[in-house]
């Protein structure tokens, strides 16, 4: 198997040419600086011989050359590096986004919820640093290790042969212990890190308990317990990486020592000229310099490790539906669904749907109620082809499973609990509804959902940026920019799966009327577990474990007197308490009425 | 901004030991610097001039390994010790952070924006890394390296002493001046930046929304085209950051070029030494390193201080003084006059009138629209909230004492509270608490039988019972494993069970079938008939039926809007039943 962060590199790498560039452009600049201490070594050496002028112009013009060389081919190398990182990162986007539209959304909730996908995104990020702190640093020090052991072997082979032994031990065995020592506290430090955050925000949250518990003391007990067992992993690492830089400065001493005990025999012996002493000498010092980051390279390739993994399991889970190789075209016109012995599980969680028997005509509207857990959403997700299900279900005659996903989705529209509203203005959210869609027709939807005074309000009207980038929008303004995106869309088929579960009750209720108004003409699926408002659907089904219990009128599932008709009078009950209120005189206490 | 922010010595104590820790590892650096020099420059010399054998030589470059051994060790402490000791001030900052945000209490950054003063606590805090462990040590070693160098060349060479002193005060000039012309390009091109890296995920969280609509696999060339325009404008930036350091590395390349080139000419003009020439362009470079990498840090640790700022904002917010008075022991007497709260962030009253009074053994029903201010009171009787006018006087046995002049953590002993939403699962306790231990926050001495009769009347009992331990069943330290609604139940069973002289419970039958709340009533009951002042927030009739009185707390300029838009009265519902569902 590939290993994770190999594959990380395959992704990220199809700038090579530029990736090569900028490794040799960075070990030209890492050269001129080993060459300029070199000269500098060669130029003072041979000035004490007092050689004519000429001679030493060549090298003082050298000297000048290098110092510019090395800063100018570096600016170089980082220009080039991160314009092809940046490249580079956004293959890898489109590779991982591409893995996770496969999945999404029933596939993603292997993933767990929103903060996994927020670090996976955050991984996706960090891989920058693979080309800039990994790979390109390692490249470049071979170079120069590379050019700088031949150049001392030349001079006088057994220095090269010394310095090029320490050279591989800096390349290779450095990195490597680092890498090995780090490697328990890197894999335990996020995981730490989120515990920690999450006491941090456990603490915040319960504020008002613990000061009325008077539980502070336990509280950041709690913080502070983690926090030790944090520092002692940022302890570790940093034991690492201080070895590191330790091994690096003793290796770079036993190079110079090696040089000198090498040379100084041979300058004696008169092997090389004495000018070559300092040359020799100072290379070393020089060379492992260059290779003195390598350590902080091997951690950032610890570090990446992980985030290369969880991309690698993207990459590699398996969709959740499979679609078909020679999909079956669906009528433009709906005649209808017709869900036979259909049963379903969710991939994660419990809540399966099992042996549901339904027929929803066109035009007509129907209420699906039940306790959270039921499995409405997952009969939800199975209707918009989100889920493999067993059993049949037909749309417009045509076997669900054997149409392509994208067409179904023409026919099934959806309203969820919380629509996502995009970084952008608000006809460009709405427009993704149809993308053709003339500003009339955005500035119509925007109408039917009761949007257009608030609209007429913003400061660009609708071209005014949302999101969080843009102006705050309230949940009930969220629901209906999401629903006059799909009013715009003008699916056949309607699924609004709690469209109002998250906002409070004047707003909810304002917000089913005018669902209700603007989707007169389309075929509606209500998934909801508010009663209140259902007198008018066609038909209610109530569902319980999975299976449908009942289904009827709203006068026939009160008769009944199961969950539904107790769920309904609690929340009637409710209502009366509203008409109780505005009889009572406000901010005075009275008897009980 | 300040190279060193005064409050941090103040807030993390142990920044004081590690300045004085880097300042002696400088010192010892810069001698090591110095001597290894020293040395190889006099080991080249008299090989290369004086014609010295092995023998000579042997003990310096004994010597010179014995500096590189030394050097390597110090870099080896001063990396752990550097660390360490970020981690330490970072700890003690964050033990101050929360215990001054906890103290602020309900009415502080804590729980008025608990995400950003979260992140601000973990995150915020770890940014200080690159301040502490990278940028203040190189800092120190910044001042004391070049100055001993320059001191060292001063007594060889004095041009190239020249040199150096002209051109190295040049680069933290340069510094400041590219630094300050930076960041007007940055701050310019910053929220494009922000716009365009957050695209990304806000595809990723789009994602199912994208799909319903058939647009997600077109995606791909949006996420391509915003990748381009991420790259070239973080290019922008970073070819002004990458100039910057191009000027400053050609700076000290170009200066140190300048002394090896001066050296060089004036050693064959016969005007210096040999060993001085070498010794001077050893020494050259170092004199300039530490600056460049003072540089490098820079903006990392300008980072971490912009998080110290917002954190010292924090930590200036005064805690409020309470009173110190005692209340005398025994039933409670409730008398609020005129109460009103306003908070400093909102215009109008968040509750605005109230006069009433509650009296032991009895029960006051509070209702009224959401927004009315029904919890604010709740608050304010807790002593989280202060009043803005009108007061709350508490009585025992005729003896009458101010909130405001009360001791507020003796006063809360008193009360048992069921908050809205409940989020101490009792968890927070050290050393993984069981259900009894979170349920009897007070009294852990109290039978079991009673542990389970308020779990049997919150409605949680049969759930307990289904646990594999039962109520001995420990918490998850991160909360998983119960319900918002269990959360819920255990909250109210811990209300329920605590012994209080008053009551004060927040919708506590919101999330229970009408089995269970008839069960939570009669504990409300019975609490009341015990003599407890019990005051409730209630939403439903069978609530109100129990209450000695009500009280109807709401927007007084809004009068008519609970009875439009409450939940579906007859006549709201028979309005939605006319839109068609």
């Amino acid at each position: 198997m590939v290993s994770p962060v190999r594959s990380l590199w395959q992704a990220m790498s199809a700038q090579r040419r530029l990736l090569g560039l900028a490794a040799l452009l960075g070990a030209i600049a890492s050269l001129s600086a080993v060459a300029l201490l070199g000269t500098s070594g060669w130029l003072i050496s041979t000035a004490a011989e007092m050689p004519p002028v000429l001679t030493l112009t060549v090298a003082a013009v050298m000297v000048r050359f290098l110092a510019l060389s090395r800063a100018i081919f570096r600016y170089g190398e980082r220009l080039v590096g991160h314009d092809a990182a940046f490249r580079g990162l956004t293959g890898l986007r489109v590779t991982v986004y591409t893995n996770l539209e496969r999945l999404a959304p029933t596939g993603l909730a292997a993933f767990g919820r929103g903060d996994l996908l927020t670090r996976l995104v955050a991984d996706v990020d960090a891989a920058l640093d693979l080309p800039l702190r990994v790979v390109l640093p390692w490249v470049q020090a071979v170079l120069v290790a590379g050019v700088t052991v031949v150049f001392l072997g030349w001079l006088l082979p057994v220095t090269g042969i010394a310095i090029g032994v320490l050279a591989v031990f800096a390349l290779a065995a450095t990195p490597w212990i680092v890498a090995r020592t780090a490697r328990g506290a890197e894999q335990r430090m996020a995981p730490a890190k989120a515990e920690m955050s999450s006491a941090v925000v456990r603490a915040l949250d319960a504020t008002p308990e613990i000061t009325a518990f008077g539980a502070t003391a336990a509280a950041t007990a709690r913080v502070h317990r983690l926090d030790d067992g944090l520092t002692a992993l940022i302890a570790r690492e940093s034991f690492a990486l201080g070895l590191g830089g330790g091994i690096g400065i003793l290796v770079q001493g036993a190079a110079v020592t090696a040089a000198l005990v090498l040379a100084i025999p041979a300058v004696i012996d008169g092997r090389i000229a004495p000018v070559w002493l300092a040359v020799v000498a100072l290379l070393p010092l020089a060379l492992f310099d260059v290779l003195a980051g390598l350590p902080a390279s091997a951690l950032a390739y610890q570090r990446l490790r992980g985030s290369a993994v969880r991309i690698r399991e993207v990459e590699t889970a398996p969709s959740p539906v499979v679609e078909p190789a020679e999909p079956v075209a669906l009528p433009d016109e709906f005649t209808g669904l017709e869900l036979v012995d259909l049963s379903a599980r969710w991939i994660a969680e419990a809540a399966a749907i099992d042996g549901i028997n339904l027929r929803v005509l066109p035009g007509s509207r129907v209420a699906i109620v039940g306790p959270s857990g039921s499995g409405k959403s997952t009969l939800a997700s199975v209707l918009m082809g989100f889920l493999p299900y067993s059993g049949s279900l037909r749309l417009s005659g045509v076997q669900v499973r054997d149409a392509d996903g994208d067409a179904l989705r023409q026919q099934v529209g959806m309203l969820s609990q919380q629509a996502h509203i995009f970084d952008t203005s608000i006809a460009d959210n709405v427009r993704l509804g149809d993308p053709d869609a003339t500003d009339d027709a955005v500035a119509a939807a925007l109408g039917q959902a009761q949007l257009r005074e608030w609209v007429t309000s913003l400061p660009h009207g609708a071209e005014t940026t949302v999101g969080s980038f843009g102006v705050a929008v309230s949940g009930g303004e969220r629901q209906r920019i999401a629903l006059a995106r799909l009013l715009l869309a003008r699916r056949p088929v309607v699924i609004l799966d709690e469209p109002t579960e998250h906002l409070d009750g004047p707003t909810a209720d304002a917000l089913a009327a005018t669902m209700s108004a603007a989707l007169q003409d389309a075929t509606v699926l209500l998934i909801t577990h508010r009663l209140i408002g259902l007198e008018g659907v066609d038909r209610i089904v109530e569902l319980q474990g999975g299976r449908i219990v009942a289904q009827g009128s709203h006068d026939d599932l009160l008769a009944l007197g199961g969950w539904y008709a107790q769920q309904w009078r609690l929340e009637s009950e409710r209502a009366d308490m509203s008409v109780l209120v505005p009889s009572l005189p406000i901010g005075r206490g009275v008897p009980r009425p | 901004m300040k190279p060193l922010d005064p409050r941090l010595m103040r807030y993390a104590r142990s920044t004081r030991g590690f300045i004085g820790l880097a300042v002696v590892l400088g010192v010892i650096t810069a001698v090591l610097v110095i001597a290894q020099a020293r040395l190889l420059s006099d080991v080249i010399v008299s090989v290369t001039s004086d014609g010295a054998g092995w023998s000579d030589v042997r003990d310096a470059v004994v010597a010179v390994a014995a500096i590189f051994a030394t050097r390597a060790v110090i870099a080896w402490l001063a990396e752990v010790a550097a660390v360490r000791a970020s981690a330490r001030a970072k700890q003690q900052l964050r033990e101050a952070t929360l215990t001054h945000v906890l103290a602020l209490g309900p009415a502080g950054p804590g729980a008025h924006s608990p995400g950003e003063t979260a992140a601000l606590i973990t995150r915020g805090i770890d940014a200080l890394d690159g301040y502490y462990a990278r940028y203040l040590p190189q800092l120190v070693l910044a001042v004391i390296v070049p100055v001993a160098v320059l001191l060292t060349v001063l007594g060889q060479d004095l041009l190239s002493t020249l040199i150096i002193a002209v051109t190295l005060p040049l680069i933290p000039v340069f510094m400041v001046l590219i630094g300050m012309y930076t960041k007007s390009q940055v701050d310019r091109q910053w929220g494009t930046l922000a716009l365009l890296s957050g695209h990304f995920l806000d595809l990723v969280s789009g994602l199912p929304t994208l799909k319903i609509f058939g647009r997600a696999k077109s995606q791909v060339a949006a996420i391509r085209a915003i990748g381009d325009r991420y790259r070239s404008t973080t290019m922008g930036v970073l070819r002004v950051s990458f100039l910057s350091s191009l000027a400053l590395e050609l700076l000290a390349t170009l200066s140190v070029a300048l002394v090896a080139v001066s050296v060089g000419l004036r050693l064959a003009e016969g005007q210096i030494t040999y060993p001085v020439a070498l010794f001077v362009l050893l020494l050259a470079p170092e004199a300039y390193l530490p600056l460049r990498l003072v540089g490098q840090h820079f903006h990392a640790a300008a980072e971490g201080l912009g998080a110290a700022d917002r954190l010292f904002t924090i930590l200036e917010i005064p805690v409020p003084v309470g009173g110190t008075e005692a209340l005398p022991d025994g039933r409670v007497r409730i008398v609020v006059t005129d109460l009103q709260v306003s908070y400093p962030q909102r215009p109008e009253p968040a509750l605005d009138t109230a006069t009433f009074t509650a009296e032991p053994g009895t029960v006051t029903a509070i209702v009224g629209g959401s927004g009315g201010g029904k919890s604010t009171l709740i608050s304010a009787l807790l002593g989280f909230a202060s009043p803005s006018s009108g007061d709350v006087r508490l009585e025992v046995s005729g003896h009458g004492v101010d909130l405001k002049s009360v001791d507020l953590v003796e006063w809360r002993q008193r009360i048992a509270w069921l908050p809205q939403r409940a989020h101490l699962a009792g968890a927070e306790l050290p050393d993984s608490p069981t259900i009894a231990d979170a349920v009897a926050l007070r009294d852990r001495s109290l039978p079991e039988s009673d542990i389970w009769r308020a779990l049997e009347d919150a409605g949680i009992a049969g759930e307990v019972r289904a646990m594999p331990d039962g109520i001995e069943t420990q918490l998850r330290a991160d909360g998983s494993g119960l319900s918002v609604g269990q959360l819920q139940r255990l909250s109210l069973a811990r209300a329920l069970l605590t012994p209080a002289d008053v009551v004060l419970l927040d919708e506590p039958t919101a999330a229970l079938d009408p089995s269970t709340e008839a069960a939570v009533i009669a504990a409300i009951e019975r609490l009341a008939q015990a003599g407890a002042t019990v005051i409730v927030v209630a939403h439903r009739p069978a609530l109100i039926e129990i209450a000695d009185q009500v009280v109807r707390i709401d927007r007084p300029h809004e009068p008519s809007e609970t009875a439009v838009v409450g939940l579906a009265a007859p006549a709201a519902a028979e309005t939605i039943r006319g839109a068609g569902w």
